[in-house]
């Protein structure tokens, strides 16, 4: 019993510190980065403070500012690491920081904030956009690179060899560590979101896999999308992101059941998050009272319009088209134009739908969710045997299992 | 640091313009240039003669091989090159932006080598 419940307070105190890491991380590393001008030390400093916050909090308790305890040991233990290697090591060229700051022993009272740093060198557009997801999981996200391999499934080794390969040319090519002047910063940031997204559509249907989804990697890019809208409020596309990021991830717990994939239509809405609707809800309703509406924000509208619908067959379908005619005018999408010709579907406008998706064979013919709504739409027309061949496409297109599994029992029920 | 900025375009085209066309074309690689120089940017930069007139020199087995010709034969051939000292890379991609060319830019950091020692 005692046994039993130590077990548990050290489980307990486990947790808490593992949150306190996962919170502080990115903080901590982005003020290192730009004090020491190199990842590598910066993150082996940090990871030597880590173990010894493991060590030593569990019996002194957690001091009062975890980040400034974490900061201040980190830097003593890379004026260590640099005595060890001496000077030899020296020859490497460091990262551009423009403002640079010599790292000061004293532990600060606030720690600025250079988290956009971080992201926007990680995000930057010289690096491929595989090369931006992972570092940014890995410096912004402190995942390890065994975490991130398992994510996009591939070796350990691949990806980190892709994460070191972009750290290099981060320092060779000069990439600075710095956030982009204004003039720079609107397009910078749209690759920004860019990645975001990406991440959180790969834990919102995973590209390959035993699982539909990969909640944590959604909440990685809910993350991500916060720190943007807190540190850019005035942007209005980062609250359109994080919107969208809320209000779709508050659906993960209805979208899966015994393994397999729920369709919209068919899912427990109190399974869904309130708490993440009601944040996603009231950014869309400030941002849809501005003059200019990004297109992030007109897919957060379209999620929301969802979210508040009680029932499928209660949601209000001509205002998704109208917010989708609006998002197509702003960003020419043959997905948005497929999203749109399924909500004429579903407002009973059978024969426009189906014309709407066969426009769109070309450009989506490699794509399974394409042939699964073709096939929707043409069963409603009455069309089975055409249907049957379609949903055969969809099935042969993708490698999701369970998704896979999920068209595969709906074509049999035909 | 310093920038390699490697122009690659496709040949020809400019001698269909008009002379208009031609000498506004010279006007703005005059006026980058200048603006280069007047920012402290500039070190260096030459345009090409056309691919036709290039050499391939190649030493095999202490043999000197030559071939007609630029190295590879693309669409787009190296036809002049910037070299510039700027901070970092956001710097030297913005003057490879300005660049008045056709075609596209490569943008290669310079490697540093360390002058030996006790020279």
């Amino acid at each position: 019993m005692t046994q039993q419940s130590s077990l548990g307070v050290a489980l307990g105190a486990h947790r808490r510190l593992a949150e306190t890491f996962r919170q502080e991380y990115s903080r901590v590393l982005s003020v290192l980065v730009g004090e020491l001008r190199e990842f590598e030390l910066a993150e082996d400093a940090l990871s030597d403070a880590m173990a010894a916050a493991a060590e030593r909090w569990p019996i002194d308790g957690m001091p009062r500012e975890p980040a400034g305890w974490l900061l201040a040991v980190a830097r003593r233990r890379a004026i260590d690491r640099l005595r060890r290697v001496g000077t030899e090591r020296r020859k490497a060229p460091l990262l551009i920081v423009p403002d640079a700051t010599t790292p000061a022993l004293s532990e600060p009272d606030d720690i600025p904030d250079e988290r956009l740093r971080l992201l926007c060198t990680a995000c930057h557009p010289a690096l491929s956009q595989q090369a931006q997801v992972a570092l940014t999981l890995r410096v912004v996200g402190g995942l390890t690179t065994i975490e991130i391999a398992r994510a996009f499934l591939v070796s350990e080794t691949t990806m980190g060899q892709r994460i070191s390969r972009a750290k290099r040319k981060i320092r060779d090519a000069g990439i600075p560590y710095a956030v982009p002047d204004a003039a720079e910063l609107p397009p910078r940031l749209a690759g920004v979101r860019a990645v975001v997204y990406l991440i959180f559509n790969e834990g919102h249907t995973a590209t390959a896999g035993a699982r539909l989804q990969r909640v944590e990697l959604q909440q990685e890019a809910i993350r991500l999308a916060s720190l943007l809208h807190e540190r850019l409020p005035d942007d209005l596309e980062n609250a359109g992101l994080l919107a969208l990021l809320l209000l779709t991830a508050a659906r993960s717990p209805a979208r899966v059941r015994r393994g397999g994939p729920v369709p919209l239509s068919e899912q427990d809405r109190g399974l869904w998050n309130r708490d993440q609707i009601a944040r996603g809800l009231a950014l869309v309703a400030n941002g849809l009272s501005r003059q200019v509406v990004g297109p992030y924000m007109l897919q957060a509208a379209i999620a929301g319009v969802h979210a508040e619908a009680p029932r499928y067959d209660a949601t209000d379908w001509a205002r998704i088209i109208a917010l989708y005619d609006l998002l197509i005018g702003s960003a020419e999408d043959p997905v948005l134009r497929l999203n749109r010709a399924v909500a004429r579907m579903e407002l009973g406008d059978l024969g426009a739908a189906l014309s709407d998706v066969e426009s769109l064979t070309t450009a989506l013919a490699g794509f399974s969710h394409f042939h699964a709504a073709r096939a929707e739409i043409l069963l409603r027309l009455g069309r089975t045997s055409d249907a049957v061949q379609a949903l055969d496409t969809a099935i042969a297109q993708t490698d999701n299992q369970p998704l896979r599994h999920e068209l595969i029992s709906r074509r049999a029920a035909l | 640091m310093r920038y390699l900025l490697l122009i690659a375009e496709e040949e020809g085209v400019r001698s269909h313009w008009s002379q208009e066309d031609q000498q506004a074309d010279m006007a703005r690689w005059f006026a980058f240039t200048n603006d280069l120089q007047q920012a402290g940017a500039f070190v260096d930069g030459v345009a090409l003669n056309e691919s036709s007139s290039a050499t391939t020199v190649r030493v095999q087995d202490g043999d000197t091989l030559t071939t007609d010709g630029p190295f590879a034969e693309t669409k787009e051939i190296i036809n002049g090159y910037y070299l510039i000292e700027v901070d970092d890379l956001d710097t030297a991609i913005s003057w490879a932006a300005r660049i008045p060319t056709i075609g596209a830019v490569e943008v290669r950091p310079v490697l540093e080598l360390d002058a030996p020692e006790g020279s």
